[in-house]
């Protein structure tokens, strides 16, 4: 006997991020799920965020990692609170994850929490997390026929932040085709162009956020 | 990469569904998986038998619909299957596409006794 379903696999996990998100809206946070692959800067940018913001805005960090702490060591420095999810392998984060880490976190206290999931272009793309908006990074060393690879990354991204612009000269990356690339597939993204390590960029990039913190 | 957590959903809504059914066995699983969806099948089926042990599902056979890929381009409206990128319109050379098809990830129905 056949029995029709029709339902989406990633039904329970989107359950649990709506469920994450109301419970954000609650405490009147804004929540960022930021991704990219291994070594793209998602840390660098986290760490250059709370320090433009600090004065202004009470930031958490949601660190994930396959394993280790060398991550929110960093962040642990900026004295903001930190939360560490060690996913054991898995190369996401999903949304229960996230529902754990919420829940040792004082949201009451927080206008800004920062979701930085595992390093990888792939597997982060289908899991919600309940963050409002998901934020990529690509940086100029990955090249620019990325969007044609991570279509799915590329397409769900609120803004995608392109780093290590210092080091466009050194690379063959085309800024006007990966541009191009995007604005086809994804005409409301923003791009921003940045460097972590010159700041160059940083302030167009915050001023986003602003606007968006505003909004809530 | 992820298709240890995918296949534990599946697992998951298999044997609910199977139980509003009062099924006692779960024979087969239709799964419709678009192109673009970075899911592998042998390695979907490969995680099933293993986490379906011991349950009315173990022994089903997973059956796996492919939609391809298929974009539109938002200014024409024209709809093609993309080749190799870039992935412009091939009627009015417009970058400006959308995707259509092809990010399905869902179970069709199941084949219970």
């Amino acid at each position: 006997m056949k029995v029709k379903v029709l339902q989406n696999i990633m039904d329970a996990n989107d359950q649990i991020a709506t469920r994450n998100q109301q419970l954000l809206d609650k405490n009147k946070v804004l929540a960022l799920n930021i991704m990219s692959s291994p070594g793209a800067g998602k840390t660098s940018l986290i760490l250059e965020t709370i320090r433009r913001l600090k004065d202004t805005v009470r930031t958490a960090v949601v660190e994930g990692d396959i394993a280790s702490t060398i991550d929110a060591d960093r962040i642990n420095k900026e004295e903001v609170p930190v939360v560490q999810i060690n996913t054991g392998g898995q190369c996401h984060i999903d949304a229960n994850m996230v529902n754990n880490a919420l829940e040792s976190l004082s949201l009451e206290d927080i206008d800004l929490l920062l979701i930085e999931n595992v390093g990888n272009l792939v597997c982060p793309a289908e899991f919600r997390t309940g963050a409002h908006k998901r934020v990529m990074l690509l940086s100029v060393p990955e090249g620019d026929d990325k969007p044609y690879k991570y279509p799915l990354m590329f397409t769900l991204c609120q803004a995608i932040i392109v780093n290590k612009m210092d080091m466009l000269p050194l690379a063959d990356f085309d800024i006007t085709a990966f541009q191009r690339a995007v604005t086809g597939l994804n005409p409301k993204a923003r791009i921003f162009q940045v460097s972590c390590k010159t700041g160059e960029g940083i302030e167009n990039w915050v001023s986003w956020l602003e606007a968006e913190l505003k909004d809530r | 990469m992820h298709e240890l957590a995918v296949t534990q959903s599946v697992l998951d809504i298999a044997l609910e569904k199977a139980k509003e059914a009062h099924a006692t066995r779960v024979t087969g699983i239709n799964l419709v998986i678009g192109e673009m969806s970075s899911v592998v099948d042998d390695c979907v089926q490969f995680y099933f038998d293993f986490l379906s042990q011991d349950s009315i599902a173990s022994g089903a056979t997973l059956s796996f619909e492919r939609i391809p890929a298929k974009l539109r381009c938002r200014q024409c409206g024209h709809s093609f299957t993309p080749d190799e990128p870039p992935w412009s319109c091939p009627t009015c050379h417009q970058w400006d596409v959308e995707i259509l098809a092809g990010q399905e990830l869902y179970i069709d129905s199941i084949e219970v006794e």
